[in-house]
């Protein structure tokens, strides 16, 4: 995959005020192409209004490897979920 | 038919002819692109220009008395009858004459969109202001290539130039005008295209300065398509894009 341009991971805002979320990557020579190759590969169906493109180089990602160190800690620590608390009559969305 | 009737019905087939038939030269990218992402969006090109094609020939429709579709003006006029440009029917050639063909003529949309949003006809007026998003979208993306293909590799340099130095012969065919243009120009339902020719040729001179081509100096033009009158390529496109409804009349899916 010599040829290829290097790979940028996209973020796509469904509304405002929500939170870029992952979408998928596009391969492009520099940042204008890569924002460009995002709307069209992403949004053409109107899914988004605002878009992140980010050099995928630039992403540090925690490994497989480190997996049991990172997570398996929070499993038995129910106490970290606010789950003791009454909800207060009538409230849905808490 | 009055005759103002008559030249919207004309003016309105060469906005709708110029999309549909670039449209088509476009779609032939379609999974022949130089990577995916390009492939979608040279498609995504098409389909708004076939968009905005059908539009302005609904809006002829409503202009003649024969009972006709937008899908009969598309599919089942002859060669003679098209009305589009000759630029926009020129073979796509390598990527960088498709981009640069592209350029051209988005140039030239943009700025007779942008003079439309103004027409007194109210329909004219409101595809236009909706088709400028489009266009503007589309001379962002080939002024881009342009720039990058220019500033690339001397192979790309050279394929952008000579893209340039072959189609810009054909570019004086999208400021003719003939009797349709007085008449609607009178009611500032659509204006001189000497106007925006100006504004057109200083854009390219910008970005052709910023992605180091060369204007090119060839003083011959090749004219004809308001009249209907084109260059060898025409044919075969509608050859290509009438064939089912020329071999199958109706049909529909």
């Amino acid at each position: 995959m010599d040829n290829q341009f290097s790979q940028w991971e996209v973020f796509i805002q469904k509304k405002n005020g929500a939170a870029h979320e992952h979408a998928g990557s596009v391969h492009a020579a520099d940042k204008n192409m890569a924002l460009q190759n995002a709307r069209d590969v992403y949004t053409r169906r109107n899914e988004g209004r605002s878009i992140w493109v980010v050099p995928t180089d630039s992403i540090v990602a925690s490994t497989i490897e480190d997996e049991v160190v990172f997570f398996d800690p929070a499993n038995d620590k129910i106490y970290r979920n606010p789950n003791f608390y009454k909800m207060p009559k009538g409230t849905t969305n808490l | 038919m009055n005759s103002t009737n008559n030249a919207l019905y004309n003016y309105c087939l060469r906005l709708a002819d110029n999309n549909l038939i670039l449209g088509q030269r476009l779609a032939e990218w379609c999974s022949q692109g130089p990577t995916l992402e390009e492939d979608l969006a040279l498609t995504n090109i098409s389909l708004d220009l076939i968009g905005q094609a059908e539009s302005f020939y609904e809006f002829a429709t409503t202009f003649t008395e024969a009972n006709c579709t937008a899908d009969d003006l598309a599919f089942l006029r002859s060669e003679r009858e098209f009305v589009n440009n000759v630029l926009v029917e020129q073979p796509n050639g390598d990527f960088a004459y498709t981009i640069m063909k592209q350029f051209l003529f988005s140039t030239f949309a943009k700025h007779l969109y942008t003079a439309l949003a103004n027409s007194s006809n109210q329909t004219i007026c409101g595809l236009a202001t909706k088709g400028l998003k489009e266009v503007n979208y589309h001379y962002m993306h080939s002024s881009q290539w342009l720039i990058r293909l220019g500033n690339g590799t001397d192979k790309s340099k050279e394929k952008i130039q000579f893209a340039a130095n072959d189609l810009w012969c054909f570019t004086k065919d999208m400021f003719e005008m003939n009797s349709v243009d007085t008449l609607l120009i009178e009611q500032n339902i659509t204006i001189n295209l000497s106007t925006i020719y100006t504004p057109w040729k200083n854009d390219i001179e910008q970005v052709f300065k910023i992605a180091t081509i060369d204007l090119p100096t060839d003083t011959n033009k090749i004219i004809g398509g308001i009249k209907g009158i084109h260059t060898e390529h025409l044919g075969h496109i509608l050859c290509e894009m009438q064939y089912l409804q020329r071999a199958h009349p109706g049909a529909k899916w």
